[in-house]
């Protein structure tokens, strides 16, 4: 038996031969893309099948894609105003898409997406790059007002350079929060889960102590759930935050 | 050896970071919750500078944790 906590984050090939080759490098259908995969027709079925009826008192299914909804676009009218409102598609996508990697990832024996840098880093600068594109687009080039706050010319040269790395750091952060969370929480679910298993196998009284540890992990599995919607949230928030400073520099919306 | 000893020391060194992240999330949270209690009427408006406040610090705290990764499997 494997007692690795690290061996569930391993991406491995599902099928034998590479799919195509890019530049030389040969491109695999890994359990990371099935799992995308799954994540993405499962959420476009559900949004689109329950809102369908378009009842007028809405079934439970229909309700929960009501409500996400809601949710996402109270989300950004109050962190970006009302011209955030273009960007709902933008930011329901990445919301519904980062939630639903975290939930499939809670189911046991599943893979999670989102513990892999790559693709949180991807997201990231998909979101950093919508940013840059939407403030030289509105503002043209006095975008470049937002790295120099109202300040007096002395403190300027010392305000400028924090700016401008704080804007450039903002990938990085966004990326690592969601992977090292997502990491962080299933490795430790599997080393309290190796302790159960290792307790069980030692027989006698040990093995009625495992009983301790397999609590424990009902406990950290529900704030793992909580974590898993939390980062989710987080991470569509922040990206409507940096949206917002496109929109409207420093200027309050 | 000496190398692989040094590794495994300094990647615990290096998630010590953690503990400002810890800090820094349990203020953001005390002093958000005993403003609330102070003014309940504005509490709500200020879930979002809750978030960003917490997301900030924990991101802070998570370099030292890929800091010790990279240790660990990039060196």
């Amino acid at each position: 038996m494997n007692l690795n906590p690290m061996e569930q984050f391993a991406v491995k090939p599902l099928i034998a031969e590479p799919l195509f080759a890019l530049g030389g490098h040969p491109i695999y259908f890994t359990n990371q893309a099935l799992l995308m995969i799954i994540v993405v027709i499962a959420s476009s079925l559900f949004l689109t099948l329950a809102v369908k009826p378009g009842a007028l008192v809405p079934s439970r299914a229909q309700s929960m894609a009501e409500l996400s909804y809601e949710f996402v676009g109270n989300m950004i009218h109050s962190a970006t105003g009302e011209d955030g409102l273009r960007f709902f598609p933008f930011v329901f996508t990445i919301f519904m898409f980062v939630l639903c990697c975290n939930f499939f990832g809670m189911i046991p024996g599943s893979f999670t997406v989102t513990s892999q840098i790559a693709v949180t880093l991807a997201l990231a600068l998909l979101v950093i790059l919508t940013v840059i594109v939407t403030g030289f687009v509105k503002h043209g080039l006095g975008f470049l007002r937002l790295f120099v706050p109202k300040a007096p010319f002395g403190l300027l040269l010392l305000l400028v350079p924090i700016e401008v790395i704080s804007f450039f750091t903002r990938p990085l952060s966004l990326s690592v929060r969601l992977f090292a969370n997502m990491l962080a929480g299933h490795t430790m679910l599997a080393v309290f889960g190796g302790f159960v298993v290792a307790l069980g196998a030692a027989g006698g009284i040990l093995s009625v102590l495992s009983l301790g540890p397999m609590l424990l992990i009902i406990a950290i599995l529900l704030l793992e759930l909580l974590v898993a919607f939390l980062q989710a949230y987080v991470f569509a928030i922040l990206t409507c935050i940096y949206l917002n400073e496109a929109l409207h520099l420093h200027d309050h919306h | 050896m000496e190398v692989a000893a040094a590794k495994l020391i300094g990647a615990g060194i290096a998630c010590v970071g953690l503990v400002g992240a810890g800090i820094g999330i349990g203020n953001v949270f005390g002093s958000y919750l005993a403003g609330a209690l102070r003014n309940p009427g504005a509490a709500a408006s200020q879930t979002t500078n809750l978030l960003l406040g917490f997301a900030l610090c924990e991101a802070t705290g998570l370099f030292g944790l890929v800091i010790a990764l990279l240790i660990l499997f990039a060196f």
